[in-house]
């Protein structure tokens, strides 16, 4: 592996601090991360769970440092890994992180592939660029990995094109390539969306099983309650680009701590339930280029004061020692 | 509830699959419906569920008559819509009218909101008379929670929630029975999906409507549906009402789809009866001889190859169901 000074093995495997990411556009600034902060350990499935638009997809491209710049500019905070604040990087050092110790799949597998190479030549790329394999080899190694993600018959579709594989195999190549280097983290957006549920439980099951044999970080972004329940250890909601609640998965769903995260688990039709209300949260997400002062969630608030229009939301409330909400009313919302 | 609104028998739709491009000769057809009997009750939902390939959105189309099906029948009042043509097919399209998925595409970006939703007043001239229309656009932008003083404004000026509340308008402004709804709700976001749901349901009390739903989003079908119908290779492999389909599912196929959908529960983890599916649905052009789903089930035997099972009550499944081994399994509680 690339050699990579000022990794400090005892620090914590990735921690992000107040990171914000504006938008430059003609039609004025987005402001798309407004101080995000989490931190991921070794073995750990993080969840980032929120809307459209609330900032999620741009905290991981942030973090892998794929951001478009122009127009995104990360312009404010830290995401450091072991230690090593990745955004003070060059773009050299960068390229070293990527893949070898963070890696990302994405949710549209078919155009996240290169549709004029096939998918052994794509694979075998990362271990002639990153460990200086030769073709055979790489080719090689290419057919083990697609062994890994369980593809059947993995050593002949190695010649295959993207196009040739199913949505949810196409899905199994992405977690391949991802994984090929080994990395420590492994950032997956949205990864089941587009997939069907019998699919998406197949996928998701893959992935718990390589993370427990590598013992790698998980990050899962999703907007899905229900896939975030059955695999996160913890879990943060992101509302208009900022963490608005983290607690570990058992408590969250028990006794959400903020109004956005209780108004969502009370909005979702259940499939173990029949005649249940289904409540309204009312309004629509903010728009990024005009975010309602105060606490952005106050529009749309049940528990809405005036405090809540005129300051900004308070610093993280400390509920218990891994779980914390920014919301003024926690108390309230929590019911005690 | 007794009363039947629409109906049909062995409803079939093929593509053909051709080859050659000046001597285009047929080698095969893509069995995208495949023998549907469905009826539908006056003021009811009915689920459409299964995964993407399933046929379900086929479905949709030949039951609004945008597709003609290559055999069968779709009685909707006392007349098979199938044979009508000219005058006739028209006037019976308007009793059944329908809601898309995708609330970015299916509204024409070059019109305003009042041409959208007063457009099919211009194809059925007498359903409401000249000088009436204005008010009516603005009457059923009301219902559908809009405010009426919008009528002049484009659909990129309306967020995906409310751009799929002028489609809703749109199906109600010729006052149907009958509205067919295609994923109506999984475009948009899990705050916004509620908005509709509910809206839904109001207006389904409001005008005594009859609901077709499809989606493949199993809780928002349980949630919305009276009946529920699951779909695998352009076949019904089970029918029932909720407690049915959800609670006491019969066949394999639908216990697996309900098994692989995650429960918005971190207690249930690990304690709900997991089935995972080997392998992917085969090409509807070539389907399995027998039972269709006898290539991923885990129940399958000689038999299932050799023989289809029809869709019927059977010895262990009080509801209809396809499976020559039938027989109840809760798949989504605590076990």
């Amino acid at each position: 592996m690339d050699v990579l000074p000022g990794v400090d093995h005892n620090a914590p495997l990735l921690e992000v601090n107040d990171l914000h990411v504006e938008f430059r556009t003609q039609y004025g600034v987005a402001k798309a991360v407004n101080g995000a902060s989490f931190l991921l350990n070794p073995g750990e499935t993080l969840a980032i769970l929120g809307e459209s638009g609330c900032g999620k997809s741009v905290t991981a491209q942030a973090i892998m440092g794929i951001l478009d710049t122009p127009p995104g500019y990360v312009t404010q905070g830290e995401v450091r890994y072991r230690g090593l604040d990745l955004l003070k990087l060059s773009e050299n050092d960068r390229r070293k992180v990527r893949a070898n110790r963070i890696a990302m799949i994405f949710q549209d597998a078919l155009s996240a592939l290169n549709p004029v190479y096939t998918v052994g030549f794509q694979l075998a790329e990362l271990f002639r660029k990153h460990r200086g394999m030769s073709r055979a080899d790489g080719r090689k190694r290419a057919g083990e990995l697609l062994d890994q993600v369980k593809i059947p018959g993995a050593q002949a579709r190695v010649n295959d094109y993207p196009h040739q594989f199913s949505g949810g195999m196409r899905q199994r190549v992405m977690i391949a390539m991802a994984l090929a280097l080994d990395p420590e983290v492994l950032i997956a957006d949205e990864p089941t969306t587009a997939l069907d549920v019998t699919v998406q439980a197949q996928i998701m099951g893959l992935l718990a099983e390589l993370q427990q044999q590598r013992n790698m970080g998980l990050i899962l972004i999703t907007h899905d309650m229900g896939v975030v329940a059955d695999v996160a250890d913890r879990i943060s909601v992101m509302y208009a680009g900022k963490v608005v609640e983290e607690a570990p998965v058992y408590d969250i769903y028990s006794q959400p701590g903020h109004p956005y995260t209780k108004a969502l688990l009370e909005s979702i039709p259940r499939l173990d339930m029949k005649g249940q209300q289904l409540s309204v949260i009312r309004g629509l997400p903010p728009a990024l280029t005009n975010i309602p002062s105060g606490c952005p969630f106050n529009p749309r608030c049940g528990y809405v004061r005036d405090v809540c229009r005129q300051d900004p939301p308070p610093p993280p409330y400390q509920i218990s020692p891994h779980r914390t909400a920014r919301c003024h009313f926690v108390r309230e919302v929590l019911g005690v | 509830m007794s009363d039947v609104v629409l109906e049909t028998k062995n409803l079939v739709k093929h593509f053909p699959i051709t080859q050659g491009i000046v001597f285009k000769t047929k080698v095969g057809a893509v069995r995208a419906v495949d023998g549907v009997d469905i009826e539908l009750h006056r003021g009811e939902t009915l689920g459409v569920v299964g995964e993407s390939g399933c046929g379900k959105s086929t479905l949709a189309k030949l039951l609004v008559g945008l597709e003609k099906p290559t055999s069968g029948s779709i009685m909707v009042r006392n007349e098979n819509m199938v044979r009508l043509s000219g005058s006739a097919l028209r006037r019976a399209r308007r009793n059944i009218q329908m809601v898309l998925q995708d609330p970015y595409t299916s509204l024409n970006p070059r019109m305003t909101v009042g041409d959208i939703i007063g457009e099919p007043f211009q194809i059925h001239p007498d359903a409401v008379p000249r000088k009436g229309r204005e008010r009516a656009v603005q009457d059923l932008l009301d219902t559908v929670g809009l405010n009426p003083d919008h009528v002049n404004r484009y659909p990129h000026q309306f967020s995906g929630g409310q751009r799929q509340r002028i489609g809703i308008a749109r199906a109600l402004a010729l006052k149907p029975e009958i509205i067919v709804c295609d994923e109506p709700v999984s475009a948009l976001d899990v705050s916004i999906q509620a908005q509709v749901i509910n809206l839904l349901e109001r207006l389904q009390k409001e005008f005594g409507l009859s609901y077709i739903f499809i989606a493949h989003d199993l809780s928002v079908v349980r949630h919305i549906s009276n009946r529920v119908a699951v779909m695998y290779l352009g076949r019904i492999v089970e029918i029932g009402d909720d407690l049915a389909i959800y609670e006491q599912p019969t066949h394999p196929y639908t216990q697996a789809l309900l098994s692989a959908v995650p429960l918005p529960d971190p207690r249930l983890r690990g304690h709900r009866d997991q089935i995972v599916l080997e392998g992917d649905v085969p090409s509807p052009a070539n389907p399995p001889s027998g039972c269709r789903f006898r290539t991923r089930c885990w129940k399958a035997q000689e038999v299932c190859a050799e023989k289809d099972p029809p869709l019927e009550v059977r010895e262990r499944s009080p509801h209809p169901s396809a499976c020559h081994f039938a027989e109840i399994r809760d798949v989504i509680h605590r076990t």
